[in-house]
């Protein structure tokens, strides 16, 4: 039992930064646009973010830096291929490379010049992660735990998703947004400035990626600077927006439950199921793959795909 | 400058141009509409109408010129100036959101907070009652049959109080009966004091609908007439610039053998719903047969199921009595079945849009020789050949073929199909966007094939031509023929009734047979 | 005009239209322009790092071909990038985003390892053509089954064979921590260095890659230019309607082309473990898969643009490492510069096409474009 809620606890925190991911990237599609540079974004976020907390030791202003560090990264995708109308597909590789080059680069720049040979992150800014602790609710025997117990992170993420799910589902500038990823075209003639509604939706997203980001700079390494730290994340979160169609309410459940399966190897004993550790590193992607084939099989229901996703759009097009 | 007169026009363009890259597509033209007042706006595809429009609903913007609306001098930089300004605007292809409900569509972009869809709801039926319209404000756009969508178009501009309306040839994709419909409520709306642009080169309908008329050819505005004044054939001579016989020749050719049989055909589409249901027609060689149908009908489904490119559910095509179901693609090719499909955006099926002529011409045919590698002399001298003999014009056989304009590449396509020499030449939509002096060469061509005893069969849209062109007419309707009819006795009513599945279905097609 | 105009205001500050299209010499002149004002950001860059711009460069020059060795080592460094950016270049002719030539390279290596390992008895030549097959082949396969995938199903490929990379890297950790281990490591997790029977012979001091690479270059060509098969290549990534139309058996080609397209990766992940690497490694591809496709888009898919830009790269990179010991600036600062010059073609494709028109100006069209 007590084992059961330790998996899901960390589970959960496995899946935090899975959440940013996901849900920045679900706005950036809604406009119609595939940013496949999560991962450097992600990454970029998390150095920014990381250094800034290394030397200001201030939990709020890594937080914000990371989410300022995401939103530029994501302009120079809106740049590119909202202005320029360059392919999606190349610029958000190329800001992968970029972003994952620049944060090592930087990490390895710092790391350098500090006298320790390590960047750690002070203590002050380590305690602001830990854990929250409410008297009362958090000492409930097993749902205190499972339910107010975890980093700040957790919660904001959980209520990013929430406001992301109100905002596409309840409002009007969600439902022209919604207009947008399915036919600028029509969007366009109904008044809509396309232009201005994709740069924001493109940057927010990219602040989210961000905050995503400096989660796994900050936290899985338990405060001290790696590189590659993201390793792959931001791809997975990709993959768990078709996991979640499309809506930020099913990105909490799908990346907890990917969480689940990167701690998964902590918590099998090797008695009972004697998998190699590199079979549950893979675990993750496996599944993700398996994901992406069982979305392309099911074909019933309403699909939430953007239909215009992937194209430029261009006004005077003829 | 007379201040008095000009207020009177609800919109007023002086000296317009518009160029894209290097083509003029506007040039200076000057129009004027008053409120209470239908204006249509004539001309040939390809003469500017569409372009001029979309800078008045600030999709495009003018190179140069002046716009006044109601006397004031404007800039429409955009979708939402053109709104402010009263302004609507209904394209030919509808800019809607299919994913969503028609409230949704109709609200989208106006102001303000998001309100409860009852209300919205209720608003919406209010307008529409006002001019007739029907509506469910709650069914989704992908559920909806064409008219339906233009419902939607239309009360969109409505709801927004658009004054000005625009319509970019609304009845291109309509039966007679729904065209009727919609003028009766383009009148209404006149009575309004709506000023109203419609966009057409359908003679008949410009004089049934309009009170003025004016005329665009090559980009420039030619002359604006009272339509009381005019006929088809004045129309027609301003259109195209000189005068024009407009009959088409239908050569008789002598009763001949069956060459293709379709028994009992079924075709479901790629997502499962039901195209084509259990059709059987035949076609002769020596014999143009005409397929009439509003848009979606089954036409690109039935052409796809002879090509070997859909598979069918049951039924047979027998070619020559061999049966064609379960070939490939390129065995239906290899046996003289031509298939040519114009699509919308006229590239899509057919031709590679960034390909030169030479390796278009090579797409059926790369196969033959041996070895691995391809052989593109013969290509291009059959390149070389089309260009003399169709009159192409392109700046060589090498130029991808998305920069010639649409008549020169229909005409690359046609050719191609004609030159493999077959036996029966399925043509869908071939004069789709060209002028009047193409389409005449494109008839021309389908002529000269059936004379070589091919059998033809031409998919249209415009029925006048299809009663002239065509030996007999198949009449599809949800992918059900609902009539096959000697097009030489026939009458452009009857088929209309066709069209919408209203006539008796008892007796399907079994006289003309 | 006495007439108001008062919206005036609202204009746009700059509008985007469409342009005639540009000569071929004006195109290169703009590309060229772009990767200049990319060089000067990435000196921007270097600056804010504390370094003299022109001095880094200067290095990474000199750092390439500063002697026979150092340009040996920018060769060794560009056969594997050369390669895999020409596999690429057959799937994405095609428009398959094949970002999966990481995971091919792996593969393949890890194909031609087993006979590296088990069978390095066997007569030398055979063996390396035996491990060449085992490359092709394993890069193939791992490219076949998001293609597999692809025509059964339409399962997105850019993310699947995304996956496959970390499958492929994952699959060689547990041999390296498992079956495969260096039995004579101690426990440390490593694979054995190949026999020298196993390994690729030298060619002017280079392993003998550089040849093959330099075939496949032509090969490439060939095949996409004057072969049916690369006739059906160009049809399918236009339009899969007009292929299918004109008869071909899309689904068969976009296996066969995914096949070759991986398999040519996975010689690459062969050619790297037993000529440089000699032992396979988890960074036997190290990140050049992903830089094949900036490569390959560089190049606007021509072989032989591929084989300059590839050489440029590798020279980046080679330098980048002798900055790294001259000035402890990492290596992955050649990442940082590659990103930046693709960021700056990507933005100079646009003005190939469009141009903008500024506020209160009225668009100046001269004669020539329009009579041209």
């Amino acid at each position: 039992m007590d084992i059961i809620i330790k998996f899901l606890v960390a589970a959960v925190g496995a899946g935090t930064p899975l959440l940013f991911g996901t849900v920045g990237e679900i706005l950036t599609e809604k406009t119609g646009h595939l940013n496949l540079g999560v991962e450097g974004m992600m990454s970029i976020g998390a150095c920014i973010g990381f250094m800034v907390g290394y030397y200001t030791d201030n939990f709020f202003l890594a937080l914000l830096f990371a989410a300022i560090a995401g939103a530029c990264s994501a302009l120079i995708y809106a740049v590119l291929t909202v202005t320029f109308m360059a392919n999606q597909n190349v610029t958000g590789l190329t800001l992968t490379i970029f972003g994952i080059g620049f944060a090592n680069f930087i990490g390895i720049f710092v790391l350098n010049k500090s006298p320790e040979g390590t960047l750690k992150l002070p203590e002050r800014i380590t305690a602001a992660m830990r854990g929250i602790h409410i008297p009362g609710l958090s000492d409930i025997p097993v749902i205190g735990e499972l339910l107010f117990s975890y980093s700040p992170f957790v919660y904001i993420g959980i209520i990013i998703a929430v406001i992301c799910a109100y905002y596409l589902n309840r409002t009007k500038e969600g439902l022209n947004l919604k207009a947008i990823g399915e036919n600028p075209g029509a969007a366009d003639a109904a008044g809509i400035k396309i232009t201005k509604v994709k740069y924001i939706n493109i940057i927010l997203g990219g602040a989210i990626c961000g905050i995503g980001g400096v989660y796994c700079s900050m936290i899985i390494n338990g405060g001290v600077w790696i590189s590659d730290n993201v390793g792959g994340l931001g791809w997975i979160a990709v993959a768990l927006v078709i996991f979640a169609n499309w809506q930020p309410s099913y990105a909490i459940l799908g990346s907890f439950v990917f969480g689940a399966l990167r701690v998964l190897k902590y918590y099998i004993p090797q008695s009972v199921f004697p998998f190699p550790i590199a079979f549950y590193d893979m675990l993750p992607f496996l599944m993700t793959a398996l994901v992406l084939v069982i979305s392309s099989m099911r074909k019933s229901g309403r699909i939430n795909l953007p239909a215009a996703l992937g194209l430029n759009y261009f006004r005077e097009e003829r | 400058m007379a201040q008095q007169q000009k207020t009177q026009y609800a919109i007023e363009c002086r000296k317009i141009t518009k160029m894209f890259g290097q083509v003029i597509a506007n040039d200076e033209i000057d129009l004027n509409v008053k409120y209470g007042e239908i204006l249509a706006l004539l001309g040939e595809n390809g003469s500017g109408k569409t372009t001029l429009m979309n800078m008045l609903s600030g999709i495009y913007h003018p190179d140069s010129g002046q716009i006044f609306i109601g006397g004031r001098e404007v800039k429409i930089n955009s979708p939402v100036d053109a709104m402010n300004l009263g302004i609507g605007m209904i394209h030919q292809h509808f800019k809607l959101v299919e994913a969503f409900r028609a409230m949704d569509n109709i609200v989208l972009g106006t102001k303000g907070k998001k309100e409860k869809s009852k209300t919205t709801s209720e608003k919406i039926k209010q307008i529409s009652e006002t001019y007739g319209l029907e509506i469910e404000p709650e069914k989704y756009v992908s559920d909806m049959s064409v008219s339906e969508k233009q419902t939607v178009e239309i009360l969109k501009v409505l709801y927004k109080g658009a004054e000005i309306l625009i319509l970019d040839e609304p009845t291109a994709v309509l039966t007679p009966q729904e065209t009727e419909k919609l003028f009766a409520i383009l009148r209404k709306m006149r009575e309004k004091g709506c000023a109203i642009i419609i966009i057409t080169h359908k003679l008949q309908e410009v004089l049934a609908i309009s009170d003025r008329v004016t005329i665009l050819r090559k980009g420039k505005s030619i002359e604006t007439v009272n339509t009381a004044d005019c006929d088809a054939r004045k129309l027609t001579e301003l259109m195209v610039g000189r005068p024009v016989s407009l009959e088409i020749e239908r050569p008789q050719m002598p009763e001949t053998e069956t060459i293709l049989k379709i028994v009992d055909l079924s075709v479901n589409k790629p997502d499962g719903s039901k195209a084509i249901d259990d059709i059987s027609f035949e076609i002769k060689r020596g014999e143009i047969l005409g397929v009439a149908g509003v848009a979606g009908s089954g036409q690109k489904e039935l052409c796809e199921a002879i090509a070997g490119l859909l598979p069918s559910q049951k039924g047979a095509i027998l070619f020559q009595k061999e049966n064609l179901l379960g070939k490939t693609p390129s065995e239906i090719i290899e046996k003289g079945v031509s298939m040519s499909f114009v699509p919308e955006d006229r590239l899509g099926m057919g031709l590679v849009a960034s390909m030169g002529m030479t390796d278009n011409m090579l797409l059926k045919s790369y196969q033959k020789g041996k070895g691995p590698f391809v052989n593109r002399k013969p290509a291009k001298d059959l390149a070389e050949k089309l260009i003399g003999k169709l009159g192409i014009v392109t700046p060589g056989t090498e130029t991808p073929v998305r920069l010639l304009s649409g008549g020169n590449v229909q005409k690359v396509l046609l050719g191609r199909e004609i030159e493999a020499s077959p036996t029966v030449l399925i043509t869908a939509y071939p004069v789709r966007g060209l002028d009047i002096n193409s389409s005449y060469t494109v008839y021309d061509l389908l002529n000269e094939q059936k004379k070589k005893n091919v059998a033809v069969m031409y998919i249209g849209e415009d029925l006048d031509v299809l009663l002239e062109l065509s030996d007999r007419i198949m009449v599809l309707c949800h992918g059900r023929i609902t009539g096959i009819v000697d097009a030489r006795s026939t009458t452009k009513e009857e088929i209309g009734m066709m069209m919408t599945g209203e006539n008796n279905m008892i007796d399907t097609g079994k006289e003309a047979l | 005009m006495s007439n108001s105009t008062e919206n005036v205001q609202n204009e746009p500050f700059a509008r985007v239209i469409k342009r005639a299209e540009l000569s071929a010499g004006k195109t290169t002149l703009l590309r060229l322009s772009a990767v200049l004002l990319s060089l000067i950001a990435g000196g921007v860059f270097i600056a804010c790092v504390g370094q003299n711009p022109f001095v880094i460069y200067g290095t990474i020059l000199s750092g390439a071909f500063r002697s026979m060795m150092a340009f040996q080592g920018t060769i060794k460094l560009m056969i594997p990038l050369l390669i895999s950016s020409l596999g690429v270049t057959l799937a994405f002719k095609m428009k398959f985003w094949n970002i999966g030539a990481e995971g091919q390279i792996i593969f393949g290596a890890t194909c031609a390892t087993f006979f590296a390992l088990f069978c390095s008895g066997m007569n030398h030549v055979l063996l390396i053509i035996v491990m060449f097959l085992a490359g092709f082949i394993g890069g193939g396969l791992w490219g076949l089954i998001p293609a597999i995938f692809k025509v059964k199903y339409g399962t997105n490929e850019t993310l699947f064979t995304l996956m496959l990379n970390y499958i492929a890297l994952h699959i060689v950790s547990y041999l390296r921590d498992g079956p495969w281990m260096d039995p004579e490591s101690q426990g440390f997790p490593k694979i054995a260095r190949f026999d020298k029977n196993a390994s690729l012979d030298k060619l002017c001091g280079i392993q003998f890659g550089w040849l093959i690479a330099l075939i496949l270059v032509i090969f490439v060509f060939v095949y996409l230019k004057f072969c049916k098969q690369g006739y059906e290549i160009s049809v399918v990534g236009e339009s899969q309607d007009t292929a299918r139309y004109a008869g071909m058996n899309v689904k068969k080609i976009v296996l066969r082309t995914m096949f070759l397209s991986g398999g040519i990766c996975g010689m690459a992940g062969m050619i790297q473990a037993t000529g440089s690497d000699i032992t396979l490694t988890t960074s036997v591809a190290g990140g050049v898969g992903f830089t094949a496709i900036i490569v390959a888009w560089l190049a606007q898919l021509n072989p032989f643009s591929i084989l300059i830009v590839s050489f440029l790269f590798s020279v980046l990179e080679k330098g980048s490492s002798v900055v790294q010991s001259n000035f402890g600036l990492s290596t992955d600062c050649a990442d940082v510069l590659q990103g930046i010059i693709l960021f700056f073609i990507l933005g100079c494709e646009f003005f190939v096409r469009y141009r903008f028109v500024f506020r209160n100006k009225v668009p100046k069209f001269n004669k020539k474009e329009m009579e041209g």
